[in-house]
């Protein structure tokens, strides 16, 4: 009974410091809101109006054509026009365009002769026939831009001619679950929810330990009756709500303003949450019996912070690292939450039957907390 | 004044080392109960450490210890309940009122709601921080947080208090002040360490022990270590001291010299009889100028039994 005062004790006392830290409150609402609109506006895979150049050497009718039919697409939007390949080039070098279409002088007969547009197939034999109708030059550094550009690449003709669609059968059908519209915002929502505990969560709890022994309060507390691990579950259970409300922030304003699906029930997200949080949480804690100030412990928050933005999958996808990255990636519990996340939040999936996942965090809590309990007694000598 | 088992705190051969530096070495101390007992030493003299291995924080490296009846390190936690600690900086919450580090410390040591309330109120106004019950910690002065830091570590009613360097930023007013509510909590049978650097407010200690080095030099009422000292005090008023000082520093016989304004205060060695007829046949001192044996202070005893003094001089 005198346990549980004595927690209620250092939990209220935390509570109190944070209304009266006003940073810290700010913080913990405008990371959310500011990281959201952030990545959810700045990070877009699906790139429209790169500013391109043209040099057309034709200058006919055919040749504006083109020209809208590629403007009609999106992608490109032609801001400069150049007389030569030299001077495009030159605006490549000087980053005024990223990209140049030139247009040859005999761009309707290579367009005549156009596979794609339906005169007919004619003998393979025949070079003229296979001959693009116009060339793109891209600045290729930004390969996001530069796959852009290439999806042209095999951009239809026939509107060009006003002639029926000349349809082709696809070698496979594809069937886009859980995001049919391709909106990326859909699939950063949910490991942002990730991201954003790791950040605060690990920050303030390490912060928050630390501050206790940087200001000198340990040496009172030491000499209370309260023991370590009282002090750890009081200071622990606040930022446990203060998880749980970045999580409503970031999912309440993904669904309300990009119209990000929320599939799972509520109480497999809480579940979930509640997992990571405290996965999270214990992390603080063996960062804050390592360090000896608010500084370090901020420095070792951001070494933890960066693999998981960059390694867990939320910008990047798993597949794709190499095995060692993806060793990594499986140490972090930001990787196993953001899978988590995804499958409840996209696809509706229950949190145990994700049963990896789930058993990572579990044992990651529990040999964090071992490893913090243990230092954590070490420090009092 | 007391028998055997009125005493707070023994401990017998107690030594605590840091990797190659002993902190405290070899102390044996015995402070009995209802008494305040002081700690003299310069900084790193091994007060705190002493202080943290009495409250079971430090645990020893040889030696025994034993606090009101419970034997340390193994009994710490009992023992818990039974002292308060008032550490050397400000160590409670700056960012909270003084009521509120005060509620806070009394939840910690289980105090129920009824409890708390009439003791903080009580203790709110022994401790003049009435009007004050609503400002935030941080925002006080020094004497002010000395009270607050003085009304916690004493909310539980401790039969034992330790004070690491109480006063070090108080005002000598408001020491003054502090120094009476120490002496009505030992009224009231509190049992009370403090460490100091202040050589008044060791004279204020029923008893004392003077560290250095984490060696205890000396210990005794402060009258009694007066009335031992190992050397006589001369005053010289005379001119141009600064000179006599060095030459005066050189002899044998003499442990230190210091300057108070006008005079010289000469420690000289008990071996010497007359240490006024010793000094005046040195020549050395115009025949017009006074040399007088004075009282010996508290400094003069900490200032002989501590340091190499026959090489540095005292002032």
């Amino acid at each position: 009974m005198k346990s549980l005062q004595r927690v209620q004790a250092i939990i209220l006392k935390e509570l109190l410091q944070l209304k009266r830290d006003k940073m810290t409150f700010g913080m913990v609402i405008m990371i959310p809101f500011i990281q959201l609109l952030l990545f959810a506006y700045a990070i877009n895979t699906n790139i429209r109006d790169i500013p391109v150049g043209l040099v057309d050497h034709s200058q006919s009718a055919l040749s504006r054509i083109l020209k809208q039919t590629v403007v009609a697409t999106g992608i490109v939007k032609f801001t400069h026009q150049y007389s030569s390949v030299k001077a495009a080039q030159a605006a490549i070098d000087k980053a005024e365009v990223r990209a140049v279409l030139i247009i040859p002088r005999d761009v309707s007969q290579r367009l005549v002769r156009h596979p794609t547009v339906g005169f007919g197939l004619p003998p393979s034999s025949d070079q003229e026939n296979s001959r693009p109708v116009a060339q793109w030059l891209v600045d290729g550094s930004d390969t996001v831009i530069a796959a852009s550009i290439k999806s042209l690449r095999n951009m239809p003709l026939v509107e060009l001619l006003d002639k029926p669609a000349n349809r082709n059968t696809p070698t496979f059908e594809v069937t886009l679950l859980y995001n049919p519209e391709q909106r990326s915002v859909v699939n950063i929502v949910p490991g942002l929810v990730g991201v954003i505990l790791t950040m605060t969560m690990i920050m303030f709890t390490s912060a928050a330990i630390v501050r206790e022994q940087e200001r000198g309060n340990m040496e009172m507390l030491i000499t209370t009756p309260l023991a370590p691990i009282e002090l750890m579950i009081g200071k622990i259970i606040p930022y446990i709500f203060i998880g749980a409300l970045q999580v409503i922030i970031i999912l309440g304003i993904g669904h309300l303003l990009f119209n990000v699906p929320i599939n799972g029930g509520l109480t497999q997200l809480t579940l979930a949450t509640f997992l990571f949080i405290c996965a999270s949480l214990v992390l603080g804690l063996v960062i804050s019996t390592i360090a000896k100030n608010q500084l370090q412990s901020m420095q070792m928050t951001i070494f933890i912070l960066l693999p998981s933005i960059l390694l867990s999958g939320f910008m990047f996808p798993y597949e794709g690292m190499p095995i060692e990255a993806q060793y990594i990636s499986e140490v972090l519990p930001a990787t196993h939450f953001i899978r988590l996340i995804r499958g409840v939040v996209l696809r509706d999936v229950a949190v145990v039957e994700m049963t990896f996942d789930m058993v990572w965090l579990i044992t990651f809590t529990l040999i964090g907390l071992i490893v913090a309990a243990m230092r954590f007694k070490k420090t009092l000598d | 004044m007391s028998t055997v088992n009125e005493v707070a705190i023994f401990a017998k051969g107690l030594t605590r080392k840091f990797g190659d530096v002993t902190a405290v070495n070899d102390l044996d101390l015995m402070v009995e109960k209802q008494t305040i007992y002081g700690f003299l030493g310069p900084n790193g003299s091994g007060k705190t450490t002493a202080i943290r291995l009495f409250t079971g924080l430090l645990k020893p490296t040889s030696g025994s210890i034993n606090v009101l009846g419970l034997t340390l390190p193994n009994q710490a936690n009992k023992l818990r309940m039974q002292i308060g600690y008032m550490t050397q900086k400000f160590s409670l919450y700056d960012d909270l009122t003084v009521k509120e580090n005060l509620q806070f410390i009394g939840k910690i040591y289980g105090l129920s709601a009824k409890e708390q309330k009439s003791r903080i109120e009580e203790l709110l106004s022994i401790y003049q921080l009435n009007s004050l019950s609503t400002q935030l910690s941080g925002s006080m002065s020094g004497g002010q947080k000395q009270r607050l830091a003085l009304a916690a570590a004493v909310i539980h009613k401790p039969k034992l208090l330790f004070l690491d360097e109480p006063t070090s930023s108080v005002d000598p007013e408001n020491r003054r002040e502090f120094w009476e509510q120490l002496f009505d909590l030992c009224d009231q049978g509190t049992t009370i360490l403090v460490s100091t650097h202040y050589m008044d407010e060791a004279e204020r200690c029923h008893r004392l022990a003077i560290l250095e080095n984490g060696i205890k030099r000396a210990d005794g009422s402060p009258q009694e270590l007066m009335n031992k000292m190992s050397s006589h005090v001369v005053e010289i008023a005379s001119n141009n001291l600064r000179q006599l000082k060095k030459q005066l520093i050189s002899l044998p016989e003499v442990t230190s010299v210091a300057q108070l304004g006008a005079h010289l205060r000469v420690l000289v060695d008990k071996n010497i009889a007359d240490p006024v007829q010793f000094l005046s046949q040195l020549k050395l001192i115009p025949k017009n100028d006074q040399i007088t044996i004075v009282r010996p202070s508290l400094e003069d005893v900490f200032v002989t039994c501590t340091g190499n003094n026959l090489l540095n001089g005292g002032g």
